[in-house]
């Protein structure tokens, strides 16, 4: 057999590996994990993706600090202002200035519909800086502080880079906000996925038999539901006095509870194939226990195949979440997520005079986009010669 | 085949048995029964409470009896007497309400299943078999982009795009003038000129993924030996791939039906809110907003009934086509 | 065995079947490669599976291909008929078809190396001509389509029949190949039939155009002893009756000894050493030829001896061993010569061939064969006449 053709799934530590070792140095004895590694940096669009992965953690996890204002803080007067361009260069009044600043809005009432049409004044200046002092937030809950990333100069001022909605909030730090809650929705209703999954389909695949048969009954029944109506059904049983947290929650495990089938299929399958294989009889005749068998030895050697199905799960989750939020039965106001921040944008009305509150759509697109191409590439990875 | 048949309608019955377990289930859920919300909601209103009705409901329902009793009730009267129960929202007969619905929500999905495989076929065997050419990476990427899209997003840039560039707001499957008038060949054209906006919005998802099926199976299949086979043969190339590695390919789309059709009814249920078509959706999420139980379980047991049949018809099928299954279960 | 009743064989029979030009000892050539180079070009760099091979295949013989997994063998044989897949290309040398002639006509030659994969001139020498079967008969039957229905399409491609014609044809070449009861399992599926079964029908399905050279690559390999044997009596009746030559491809030198009428050795993409099968096997030249007669179990005798693997494992094609590709596993390794020039093909007779420098070839001293043979002594074929 040649070196490069060893199967890539082989755990390191068993004979062929260390006999191919001799003859061809580092390759063949890195580890799996590596192994993976070295072939996910080779998809280009997939390590392009994982930075905006990356980026969008970070949005979530520092959101108070990089959304200019806080998502709840309104302003009357500025009931669905378009967004404000940023500009660099200031040339009028003569001299030449350098520095971000916005311009600002005249407002006429229409007479007929009363609504307010803005217009922005060239005239205005509003000075854009970073590290500012604005509204005051408390970090993580905990810390408090006013400094803002970005945002205008002067605290008193109101700057909206992507417009406001109806009651005068600032899109882009509500988006900012958003990010936290529907990607942490996607991890952990993948996380309570997992749990669901691996145990079942675990003790599926190991034990096998009638086990196996019933686990499977159950997951096919499962399947053959449409998962729609009945998210919608447990969504809307969910009681309407229930606080933010619960609420948020309870849609996770809805959400979960329905998400888990695939991934259990997935690990039962990985595990009836390594039950065959020559390193669990030998673990087995050496005496470990069925639940060491199943930590020290089968977990890591598909471990890659479960993260791949784990990235893939998270963009459904985001997906899932926006729409029934979107329906007004997932998570409810005050709680910042895309959907809800979509849900405003239910009637042509709205859209039509401000369209830019379809912006969250967009986050909600890039983020299932990349976290996609991410999940491909770490399964192709995981597994180049499926 | 006969054999095939009847084994597959005796697996749908426990099937539906637990779906109607679990709809009743979901119909229980919200605190209280739906009698308490109807009374609360009346009160609040400041209608009197007529307790001679509200005994009479709590009658018909068995809300006095055991669950168990109250599911047989509830089963019973509608599998023998098509009797859904009553909306509260609407004060009439569920089955009053439904079934105009449903029929167009059937309509809208197997219209938007057909397509999306019209669709998807040409795009998948070209993909497939160009692999790594403009084309392919071209509609590669659109999948992706229409995976990622939730297809209410897509059907509000879509209203949006209407409503700026044409003036209109555009929506509903009939003309005004067609709205209320009878089934004629007038109606059907003018269905026709409109249902294909839904029917693109509720697709593109699914279009996508089936692109997506049918080339990773074709892609599959070509390397596989009995190509290699046919080519020795002296066959032409278009002919080997439409005969062989098309064919195998295509047990896996046909089984897609299985669980496209599912997300198709779910993902009607969204556009429709969107672009206001008088199918089940907006229906059943006014329902359940308003947890008008027994509405909203009627919907989710015909829905789930609906998609067992679907898999059902996709499971024959695909042992119509492929031998092996048609000889395994025969 | 059994070298020695080939021998009897070899030496008479072809003349009587072939009765070929005069002065070639086996029959005309009927295809000839010269300096035939398959490369694939992958990610990781060229890959030259077939890297120059000369082989020529004689009307009505069988010539085996013999080497360790890897070396190339399928993918010469799928060369022939263009049948390489992306990334590989044939990059260069030619594939010399003679067509027709047979009867004494004047026949062409054709370069199958210069045409298009799947163009038509290809197609139709595929099938027609030249025929090939494959090693997995479970996955290179489509399982979906009747057997009647995959050999009517091959029947037809090259042939001006109708369909019940056809069909009549294919019933026919199922009962040539010992299909029982053809009428009736014309119509059934191959998953149906057992591997054996499946592996007659795929050599029926080659059959349907009287094609003048079958290809048969590891046609035996993936089947059990019995059937193993089973299916070699069958393609050697076949060519008696049909006079068609074969290209068998194995790794087995039983089958070789079994089969052969001449026999290439292949390590690496390159033939290493020619000749016909007696020759190879009375008197291998080449070190690796030895060694893999070595790695025969031989009946009844030393039974308790250990067989013989050759050293190390076959390299990583896409980085071969600078000089004699063989010259890191090889016992009679000459330092500073063998990895320094890549072996010529040296001539030994009229129709023998090695690629060695023990037999001279880089201007060197040539200590020739009997140095070898204290480097690596000889085997004993003749030992194997216990049975
Ligand atoms: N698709 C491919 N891409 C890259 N390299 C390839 C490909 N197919 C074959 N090869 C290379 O060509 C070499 C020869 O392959 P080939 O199939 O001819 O071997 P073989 O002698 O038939 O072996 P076996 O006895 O296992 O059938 C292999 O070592 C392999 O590295
Ligand atoms: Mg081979």
């Amino acid at each position: 057999m040649a070196v490069r053709q060893l199967p890539p799934d082989q755990p390191a530590g068993t004979a062929p590996i260390e006999a191919a070792a001799a003859t061809d140095g580092g390759v063949a004895v890195a580890p799996q994990w590596k192994l993976v590694w070295w072939r996910f940096r080779k998809h280009r669009l997939a390590m392009v993706s994982a930075v905006f992965v990356l980026l969008f953690a970070l949005v979530g996890v520092f959101a108070e600090f990089l959304a200019p204002t806080t998502p709840d803080s309104y302003s009357a007067d500025h009931t669905y202002a378009p967004p404000q361009g940023l500009h660099f260069v200031d040339t009028s009044g003569g001299g030449t200035r350098f520095g971000p600043y916005v311009h600002g809005y005249t407002s006429v009432r229409d007479p007929e519909t009363l609504a307010r049409v803005f217009q922005e004044d060239e005239s205005q200046r509003i000075d854009v800086g970073f590290f500012v002092r604005g509204e005051p937030y408390e970090m993580w809950g905990f810390i408090p502080s006013d400094r803002h990333f970005i945002g205008p100069t002067d605290p008193e001022q109101r700057v909206y880079f992507l417009g406001a909605d109806r009651n005068g909030r600032d899109l882009l730090s509500r988006i900012i906000y958003g990010t936290r809650i529907s990607l942490s929705i996607g991890l952990v209703g993948v996380a309570l996925t997992f749990v669901f999954g691996i145990v079942l389909g675990g003790v599926s695949g190991y034990f096998g038999g009638r086990t196996d048969t019933a686990i499977q009954r159950v997951i096919e029944f499962l399947m053959s539901i449409p998962t729609i109506p009945l998210w919608l059904g447990l969504s809307a049983a969910v009681p309407r006095t229930w606080g933010p947290l619960e609420t948020y929650f309870a849609i996770t495990v809805i959400l979960s509870v329905i998400g888990w089938t695939d991934l259990a299929r997935v690990v039962r399958g990985r595990f009836l194939s390594l039950r065959e294989e020559d390193f669990v009889l030998a673990a087995r005749l050496d005496g470990c226990s069925r639940p060491r068998i199943i930590l020290r030895h089968m977990l890591p050697s598909f471990s890659s195949h479960i993260i791949a199905s784990l990235t893939l799960a998270i963009p459904y989750m985001i997906l899932a979440e926006t729409s029934l939020s979107f329906l007004g039965l997932g998570l409810q106001p005050p709680v910042v997520s895309w959907g809800v921040l979509l849900q405003e944008s239910q009637n042509i009305r709205t859209i039509a005079t401000a369209p830019w509150l379809l912006l969250p759509g967009v986050a909600v697109v890039v983020a299932v986009l990349v976290l996609n191409f991410v999940g491909d590439g770490v399964r192709d990875s995981a597994d180049p010669y499926r | 085949m006969a054999k095939l048949v009847i084994r597959r309608l005796i697996y749908m019955v426990p099937t539906m048995f637990a779906i109607s377990v679990v709809t009743f289930l979901i119909i229980q859920l919200p605190p209280g029964d739906f009698l308490s919300t109807y009374i609360a909601e009346l009160s609040s209103r400041g209608d009197a409470v007529d307790t001679r009705l509200v005994e009479a409901l709590r009658e018909r329902y068995g809300l006095n009896d055991p669950i168990y009793v109250q599911y047989y009730q509830w089963i019973s009267h509608i599998v023998l007497q098509g009797d859904f129960g009553d909306s509260f929202l609407y004060r009439r007969p569920v089955a009053d309400l439904i079934w105009n619905r449903l029929g167009l929500t059937i309509a809208l999905a197997v219209a938007t299943l057909l397509v999306s495989w019209a669709i998807a076929f040409p795009i998948g065997v070209y993909s497939a078999v160009k692999q790594h050419s403009a084309g392919d990476y071209a509609f590669t990427f659109i999948g992706f982009l229409g995976l990622a899209t939730p297809n209410f997003l897509l059907a509000l840039i879509f209203v949006w795009i209407s409503f700026n560039y044409f003036g209109q707001s555009v929506g509903g499957l009939f003309s005004p003038e067609f709205a209320d008038a009878a089934w004629n060949l007038g109606k059907v054209l003018d269905l026709l000129s409109h249902v294909w906006v839904p029917v693109l919005i509720i697709g593109m998802a699914g279009t996508a993924s089936l692109i997506r099926v049918l080339r990773a199976n074709l892609l599959d299949e070509l390397r596989k030996p009995y190509v290699t086979t046919a080519r020795a043969k002296g066959l032409p190339e278009w002919r080997i791939i439409l005969k062989y590695p098309v064919r195998m390919a295509l047990g896996p789309f046909i089984s897609t039906a299985g669980w496209l059709l599912p997300s198709l009814i779910g993902g009607e249920v969204l556009v429709s809110i969107v672009i206001g078509l008088d199918t089940t959706g907006p229906l059943l999420v006014e329902a359940l907003i308003s947890q008008d139980m027994y509405l909203a379980g009627s919907f989710i047991l015909i829905l789930a009934t609906l998609t067992v049949i679907g898999t059902l018809l996709s499971d024959l099928l695909l042992a119509w086509w492929d031998p092996r299954i048609r000889y395994a279960e025969g | 065995m059994r070298a020695g009743e080939r021998a009897a064989e070899a030496g008479g029979a072809p003349a009587a079947q072939a009765g070929g030009a005069p002065g070639a000892p086996g029959g005309e050539v009927l295809v000839e490669l010269r300096g035939l180079k398959t490369h694939f070009f992958t990610d990781e760099g060229t890959v030259r599976a077939v890297d120059g091979v000369d082989l020529e295949i004689r009307r009505g013989r069988t010539l085996c291909v013999v080497g360790e997994s890897g070396c190339g063998k399928s993918i010469t044989a799928r060369s022939i008929l263009q049948l390489v897949e992306a990334p590989g290309r044939v990059v260069d040398g030619r594939i010399l078809l003679r067509r027709g002639g047979a009867d004494g006509g004047p026949g062409e030659v054709v370069d199958l190396a210069g045409l298009k994969p799947g163009g038509k001139e290809i197609r139709s020498v595929r099938g027609k001509d030249i025929a090939m079967i494959f090693q997995e008969p479970m996955t290179s039957l489509s399982l979906v389509h009747t057997v009647g229905n995959q050999m009517v399409e091959a029947i037809r491609v090259h042939n001006d029949v109708g369909k019940r014609e056809a069909r009549e044809r294919a019933v026919e070449l199922l009962g040539m190949v010992n299909i029982p009861n053809p009428g009736r399992l014309v119509d059934s599926y191959p998953f149906q039939f057992s591997g054996g079964m499946r592996q007659r029908v795929m050599i029926a399905m080659a059959l349907s155009c009287d094609p003048g050279l079958l290809i048969a690559d590891e046609p035996t390999t993936a089947l059990d002893v019995t059937t193993q044997a089973q299916i070699m009596e069958l393609l050697k009746r076949l060519q008696r009756e049909l006079g068609m030559a074969i290209m068998f491809i194995t790794h087995d030198m039983g089958v070789v000894a079994e089969m052969a009428d001449d026999v290439a050795i292949m390590y690496l993409g390159k033939v290493v050493e020619k000749g016909p099968v007696d020759d190879i096997f009375h008197d291998p030249k080449h070190p690796y030829t030895r060694a893999l007669l070595e790695s025969i179990p031989k009946i009844g005798h030393r039974r308790r001896e250990r067989l013989r693997s050759i050293k190390g494992i076959v390299p990583d094609p896409a980085n071969r061993p600078a000089g004699c590709v063989f010259h890191t596993r090889c016992d009679a390794f000459m330092p500073g010569r063998c990895d320094a020039t890549v072996p010529p093909p040296v001539a030994l007779g009229p129709d023998r061939q090695v690629r060695c420098l023990l037999y001279g070839g880089d201007g060197g001293p040539a200590p020739g064969a009997p140095d070898a043979q204290t480097a690596a002594p000889e085997p004993t074929p003749e030992s194997s006449h216990g049975d």
